[in-house]
């Protein structure tokens, strides 16, 4: 037993116990931020709110919520949208905010690409951030199946073949992910208990995971600089907040993030009471129905992309597509082969290939909710085929790159 | 900040031609376009739709009720034919060849002067499902009415009638009822094909509540009754509102042929007025949320205007000094 000796205050008394003066130290008033950055900045932390809100709304829907094939959908419409005091307001926070988390993903993942954010010494910040994004999409997807309206059950049926693996015929895998041979029961049950309980486990720790891996390696800035960070932190202390290249998480840092939080929130919440609709599917306000299939059963906009280079090309090797598209961003820190630290517009062939990637995904993105005819599957063929050509281009440019 | 602001205006950019690529512009090519017709029943859109053999008998059919409608009816005449209606079109009625003659309370209220005529002279022309009739009209339930009221004076007389007596002031829950509640169950407005579900009592003692199983079996009779004729149970609406676009569902109620080829739904025809009221109704049990949420937005937005005021003077407070 350590000794203790008689605390003064309550801070007193935590300190001896949790260390918590050192505890505030290191996550808040000496966690150094470079003062070089923009609002893009703050999209960590307006994922983090977001992420809060999603809990949040989700534990009181879950209080009404009814994981059975008879009753989810109508406790989903009829219980929370009618009986529950603003039950319609937590589903619409709900659901807005299960699109706009991937909205804020993708602008968060597409800040560290501009600016290099995963570069040595920042790989596992990238890399925990994609499993965060995996995360996320599992959340999203088992979420999806529980108000068990038509595209519920539509798309949880194909997107659970994809595990047949094309001519591997692996479909008794298939049954296992189902625990049935169509989606029924066992399969909400399942996917209820992975949306409520594992989904939102394994993020939580991922985020602890992804919150730690930037500690050390400190957040990137504008120009990429690498700041000399005990100097700088050292004229801080001293009062020369001018000369310093640094600012403190709390309260400087987190003053710029809450103010955007501020402004994201209207927006969120003039999307919750004025135009919810985009979030919601009209094809899921139809009861699920095994014997008649929607005329398009297409994916939420955040998998669009994804979903367009499975579908444009034959099975077998459609499934390699996806599947390839699934990982390789993860892979992006190792196939980047520039040192260089900087903005993309500063990085000459990478600046071209940071916009082709992201126009490249807009089109697959609109390609894969149109019906797969004509016109459409030949751009998102080649929209496909481009993906491939820009990754395999990404070492071989990269490698190119002068070294700034 | 002015790079801020560009950089906003790139995200923002962006976000927006997303949300067209995905919302908009995707459901543009995905729903085929139908055109309105502001409910006239002339049947325009009837002729241009059949088959070779079938347009001239629609385009006779047509132009004779257009004769009709041009003939003064006289509503006391009307009234004493009408009888012969009253002995289907009453309340309590029973199904009758797999559907139960709907209340006609209200018609001339919300049923179309034209779609009447044409009714009344052939049911499955009017509704336009004589595809469903290919052994003539005389197989339509309704179809018995070519031998009861034909002659062009006597069929203007009843719709004058109708126009006249049976127009007073209906609610939205009857426009449906009367329009839809026949086929459509709207479960989430406790209307089931029967109308409204009875208020029962179960047995304390076991529990159990024989009046609703009662009221339960014939509903199910009902159902199956409506299945084995239009071929399944047609749908129940209660968020039909959420699950179908506005501009749907008016095409579609003014023509289900236009949308759904070869439905056995029947054209409802009903006037603007009915399909405003049917609507409403729709909306109510559909979207209930609506008047809350056009209460609670403003005061919620409100509050992360000040929110974002009072956050912006915190951080140029904080940031003051600093460059």
């Amino acid at each position: 037993m350590a000794h203790f000796e008689k605390a003064n205050s309550l801070n007193e008394w935590l300190d001896q116990r949790i260390g918590l003066n050192t505890l505030k130290k290191v996550m808040q008033s000496e966690y150094w931020i470079p003062k070089d950055i923009n609002f893009l900045w703050a999209m960590g932390m307006v994922l983090a709110a977001t992420f809060g809100i999603l809990l949040v709304s989700g534990i009181f829907l879950l209080m009404y919520y009814n994981p059975s094939t008879d009753l989810a959908f109508d406790s989903v419409n009829y219980t929370i949208m009618t009986e529950v005091g603003y039950g319609w307001l937590w589903r619409h926070i709900h659901g807005v905010g299960a699109s706009l988390v991937f909205l804020i993903i993708y602008i968060h993942m597409f800040t560290g690409i501009y600016y290099g954010s995963y570069k040595k010494g920042r790989e596992l910040i990238w890399i925990s951030g994609m499993l965060l994004f995996v995360l996320f999409s599992a959340e999203a997807f088992s979420g999806y199946m529980l108000p068990w309206g038509q595209m519920s059950y539509w798309a949880g049926m194909v997107i659970t073949n994809l595990f047949s693996g094309g001519s591997l015929h692996a479909d008794g895998l298939v049954e296992w992910i189902r625990g049935d041979y169509v989606p029924a029961q066992a399969y909400l049950s399942r996917f209820f208990m992975l949306h409520v309980l594992l989904m939102p486990l394994a993020i939580i720790g991922a985020i602890v995971f992804h919150f730690g891996t930037l500690r050390l390696p400190h957040v990137n800035n504008q120009e990429g600089k690498e700041v000399d960070f005990e100097e700088s932190a050292r004229l801080w202390k001293e009062g020369k907040r001018a000369e310093s290249e640094v600012i403190p998480f709390s309260p400087v840092f987190l003053s710029k993030d809450v103010f955007v939080m501020g402004v994201y929130f209207i927006m969120f919440f003039y999307l919750v009471f004025y135009h919810f609709e985009f979030a919601m599917d009209p094809v899921n306000f139809d009861p699920a129905n095994g014997l008649s299939t929607p005329t398009h059963i297409y994916p939420e906009w955040y998998f669009l992309w994804s979903y367009e280079i499975l579908r444009p090309f034959p099975t077998d090797p459609g499934l390699i597509a996806f599947a390839f598209a699934q990982v390789i961003f993860f892979t992006l820190p190792f196939l980047d082969r520039s040192p260089n630290v900087a903005p993309a517009n500063k990085r000459g062939a990478f600046h071209i290939w940071f916009w082709a990637m992201l126009a490249d995904m807009l089109v697959l993105t609109f390609m894969g909710k149109l019906p797969p005819q004509g016109i459409w599957s030949t751009i998102g063929l080649v929209a496909a085929i481009t993906f491939f050509v820009l990754w395999i281009a990404l070492p071989i440019i990269t490698k190119l790159e002068k070294k700034l | 900040m002015n790079k801020e602001l560009k950089i906003l205006g790139i995200v923002a950019a962006f976000t927006l031609v997303l949300y067209w690529g995905v919302e908009p512009f995707a459901h543009s090519q995905m729903h085929k376009h139908v055109e309105g017709h502001n409910f006239v029943y002339d049947g325009t859109a009837d002729i241009e739709e059949a088959s070779k053999d079938k347009k001239e008998a629609k385009k006779k059919f047509w132009s004779e009720v257009k004769e009709i409608a041009k003939l003064k009816g006289d509503a006391t005449a009307g009234e004493a034919t009408f009888g012969m209606c009253a002995g289907c079109h009453m309340d309590g009625a029973a199904n009758m060849g797999g559907v139960t003659p709907p209340s006609l309370e209200h018609a001339g209220a919300i049923y179309d002067k034209n779609f009447l005529i044409a009714l009344i002279k052939d049911p499955a022309m009017a509704t336009n499902v004589d595809h469903k009739y290919p052994n003539g009209t005389m197989t339509h339930p309704m179809g018995s009415i070519s031998s009861m009221v034909s002659a062009p004076q006597d069929i203007a007389n009843v719709v004058a009638y109708l126009k006249a007596k049976k127009a007073g002031e209906v609610t939205s829950k009857e426009a449906f009822k009367e329009a839809c509640g026949r086929c459509h169950a709207n479960r989430y407005g406790k209307l089931t094909q029967l109308g409204e579900i009875p208020k029962t009592k179960s047995n304390i003692k076991t529990g159990q509540d024989v009046d609703k199983i009662k009221y339960d079996q014939k509903v199910a009779e009902e159902q199956n009754a409506l299945a084995d004729y239009l071929g399944k149970l047609p749908p129940d609406l209660s968020i039909i509102y959420r699950a179908r676009s506005e501009h749907f569902l008016e095409t579609f109620i003014e023509n289900p042929q236009a949308q759904l080829k070869g439905t056995a739904m029947p054209r409802t025809g009903l006037n603007e007025e009915g399909y405003e009221k049917v609507m409403e109704y729709l909306a109510q049990t559909g979207d209930p949320s609506a008047p809350a949420r056009a209460m609670a937005g403003p005061w919620v937005l409100g509050f992360f205007f000040l929110f974002t005021i009072l956050a912006y003077l915190w951080k140029q407070s904080q940031w003051r000094d600093l460059h």
